[in-house]
């Protein structure tokens, strides 16, 4: 008897379980058949111009009397940087702030490679974000939110819960609460930042979550963030870890 | 960026129908927007594309505006010999282009 409880008791702990995960839901499944068939086939995937560009810069050496490539310190990308997509935005000891992905790929650039910075949203940066995302493809969301990184990541809670703008919304007021409901015609996703850099149909090309946020904040009718800005990475911080174990989809395709 | 992907099956048998997959870089300006000062973007696509196989023209096809960025395309061609794919297209700017994709068949 006791034991028939207890395993009752762990089924039902089992389907909690599955249920508190199935709650979170990909952008992708909110997506049109044909937007989804787009990402399930990497020689349809037009992001993948982006990867195999990103897989170019890898090895590529620039010039000057100290040009290392990405490979010459990092090695093998399949290896060196899996998992890594999965981990940012994290918290960065020696400038003590949070950085994301495509900033360690400046500073990278700067410090190491002596080369200036790749401009946000150019081909060559989303192309290096986009290849090295992909390594982690699969793998569950696993951003830190404690230690260090935890005021960032209140912050980022408190902007994602503060009505902005013109029209007067919070990124919770539709990505929380209205999540699965229609805007116009198309279903508002829970917007998981599981697949950037992005193609997005709509803008006909490759951006950053940084690009996507400023959409959404302009459609607000705010002043979006500057990028790269606290405010920006302590959202960008907030989303990520309300992600946590979706599996890393980048680069995907979003309508 | 990469110009296109080109994408065969890894194994191809001989008399087996095979599909071609070809995803083009190209901004597919259609010709209908205006920048920020109001002026038309000059149209600007790809409006000619064909693949050749060995000597063999397998398919030719005329695109318009209507067509997204970064086209893809798709066909079938049945495997005879081991040989050359050849991709070629032009577009508003003058441009020609062309790929190859040399293909093993079993």
């Amino acid at each position: 008897m006791n034991r028939a409880l207890a395993l009752a008791a762990l089924a039902l702990t089992v389907v909690a379980g599955v249920g508190a995960v199935a709650e979170k839901r990909s952008g992708y499944l909110d997506a049109g058949p044909q937007t989804r068939a787009m990402q399930d086939d990497d020689t349809a995937n037009p992001a993948f111009l982006w990867v195999q560009r990103g897989e170019t810069m890898w090895g590529e050496r620039p010039a000057g009397a100290d040009g290392r490539s990405c490979q010459d310190c990092h090695g093998d990308a399949a290896q060196a940087m899996r998992g890594v997509a999965a981990r940012q935005p994290a918290w960065d000891a020696a400038t003590a702030r949070l950085m994301n992905l495509e900033q360690r790929i400046d500073r990278c650039r700067e410090e190491r490679q002596g080369q200036p910075r790749l401009p946000p949203e150019s081909e060559g940066r989303l192309a290096l974000a986009a290849f090295v995302g992909l390594q982690s493809r699969g793998l569950p969301m696993s951003v830190a939110v404690d230690g260090p990184a935890a005021a960032g990541h209140a912050w980022g809670k408190a902007l994602f819960e503060t009505r902005f703008g013109q029209l007067d919304l919070s990124c919770a007021d539709c990505h929380d609460r209205q999540a699965g409901q229609r805007l116009a015609g198309n279903v508002i996703p829970q917007g998981h930042p599981n697949g950037y850099p992005i193609y997005r149909l709509e803008w006909q090309g490759m951006g950053s979550l940084s690009r996507r946020l400023r959409n959404c904040m302009t459609g607000i009718r705010a002043e979006p963030f500057a990028p790269g800005s606290p405010d920006a990475l302590a959202l960008e911080l907030y989303l990520a870890g309300r992600a946590r174990g979706l599996a890393v989809e980048t680069p995907a395709v979003r309508p | 960026m990469a110009r296109a992907l080109l994408n065969v099956p890894k194994r191809i048998r001989r008399g087996d129908v095979f599909e071609v997959k070809v995803l083009i870089s190209h901004p597919m300006e259609s010709g209908q927007r205006r920048d920020d000062r109001g002026a038309v973007i000059p149209r600007d696509i790809i409006h000619q594309f064909s693949c050749t196989y060995g000597d063999e023209l397998v398919l030719r096809c005329e695109l318009f505006p209507a067509i997204s960025a970064n086209p893809f395309l798709s066909f079938h061609v049945r495997a005879r010999d081991s040989g050359t794919l050849v991709f070629a297209w032009k577009d508003d700017q003058g441009a020609s282009h062309s790929e190859t994709l040399a293909i093993t068949v079993e």
